[in-house]
């Protein structure tokens, strides 16, 4: 599939950007620009060269352009992406639509305000809660998790808040007061952590009238998220718990201990021991 | 502070807005049809209230509703109930958190639980398909 226009030599791609200013106010628009297109070119690149070469004043968010930040979300060719994950042949378009995240207000072009996603992620108390608040601000020891513990909450930790399940999320579209994937993602990853013991103060939120419930599954949110947190899971796994829970099937249990004191450890003895240095140190 | 430009979806953003996949046109659907079978409850209700001004208020209403642009929206209102029905039962089972799978490592492609419940939606369509032929038969054929 052709996904660009031959120019000459150079390969160009036509670039759709919706430019807000603040300033002047009124309706927000779409502006054309050409950008020459080469191999293995992102979506941000693209806006760079636009930045560098064409207009000084087109503004985005981007910070690490590898997928790691949750910057530089963006809603491009119908779909809310990272830009710099994406590159413009993967597309498979000749015409690349650029416009801010849908469901947050427009700070300005490319720019959404993101207060909303942060006030809604606080408000699920996304932090390790223990009764014991000494032994957790001056820790002793670490608390015991096994690895088959961590798989039940590690996929949900990897969320980089971009942003953008909550614009492709048809319920956050109407409703503003719902707590939105992100946020009882979040809610839920506390909740599966064996480590936790504030499962009221979660729980708060995530099952209040705005909480899991408002979600029916339109799956949108799991099929934009970039790091496979996979929020539509963890909602019903919160209403599974919920369900279970009220019907007696399942009780809460206590946090996870303090491993035991450094004494009763007792090393394995099959491991093996590091190879010699084959460095002299220096005496 | 500067002016803000307010970008909430609104109702587009619930019935479509992008190029996302079944599920969430599923979803659309799923309360589209909701809303239909509850405005055909409230004229049911209606409907059926004429009965206490007497038979003849009751008949006259039933004369009324024989037009065939009623019957066709009878059959829309059926076809309402058969997909929120069938559609309703893959959300019960998927909100019991039973076809979502389970949480593991994040190891890149992801799978994700949307794309695991998918044949279920899928079972769940041809249900409703088969239901529907059939009943599209009996509006035609079988009843007056």
């Amino acid at each position: 599939m052709s996904t660009s226009k031959e120019s000459g030599k150079m390969k160009t791609i036509v670039f759709e950007v919706l430019r807000y200013d603040p300033e002047k106010g009124g309706t927000p628009h779409l502006q054309e620009f050409t950008v020459p297109l080469h191999k293995g070119m992102t979506v941000l690149d693209g806006l760079h060269w636009i930045k560098e070469h064409e207009d000084p004043t087109l503004t985005w968010r981007s910070s690490c352009r590898m997928g790691i930040c949750g910057s530089c979300g963006m809603f491009i060719n119908g779909l809310p992406r990272l830009a710099c994950t994406n590159q413009i042949t993967h597309l498979h378009s000749d015409r690349v639509v650029i416009k801010p995240l849908p469901n947050f207000d427009i700070i300005r072009d490319l720019v959404p305000d993101l207060e909303s996603l942060f006030d809604r992620h606080r408000s699920v108390k996304p932090y390790l809660i223990r009764r014991d608040r000494i032994e957790q601000n001056s820790p002793t020891r670490e608390y015991f998790q096994s690895s088959e513990e961590l798989v039940n909450y590690i996929q949900f930790a990897y969320c980089i808040k971009c942003g953008l399940c909550l614009s492709a999320c048809p319920t956050v579209a109407t409703s503003e007061d719902y707590t939105g994937p992100q946020a009882l993602t979040q809610g839920w990853r506390y909740l599966a952590d064996t480590r936790d013991e504030g499962t009221e103060e979660h729980s708060e939120e995530l099952y209040s009238k705005h909480g899991v419930y408002r979600c029916h599954f339109a799956g949108a949110c799991s099929q934009v998220c970039p790091k496979g947190v996979d929020p539509a899971m963890a909602i019903q796994l919160a209403k599974q718990a919920a369900f279970l829970k009220s019907m007696g099937l399942c009780k809460d249990k206590p946090g996870a201990p303090v491993t035991p004191p450094i004494d009763n450890w007792v090393s394995e003895k099959e491991i093996p021991k590091p190879p010699e240095p084959t460095v002299a140190r220096e005496s | 502070m500067q002016h803000r430009y307010k970008n909430n979806l609104g109702l587009w953003g619930w019935l479509g807005g992008g190029r996302y996949g079944a599920d969430r046109y599923a979803y659309a659907l799923h309360r589209l049809s909701g809303l239909g079978i509850l405005a055909y409850f409230l004229m049911h209700i209606f409907v059926t209230g004429t009965r206490v001004d007497g038979p003849e208020a009751w008949e006259s209403a039933m004369h009324f509703f024989e037009n065939p642009l009623f019957r066709l929206g009878e059959f829309l209102v059926f076809l309402a109930f058969l997909y929120h029905a069938v559609n309703g039962i893959r959300l019960v089972l998927v909100e019991l958190g039973l076809l979502v799978g389970k949480p593991g490592l994040p190891s890149y492609p992801y799978s994700h639980s949307v794309i695991r419940q998918r044949p279920v939606l899928v079972v769940a369509m041809v249900i409703t398909a088969v239901l529907v032929l059939f009943a599209g038969a009996d509006f035609l054929f079988l009843t007056k």
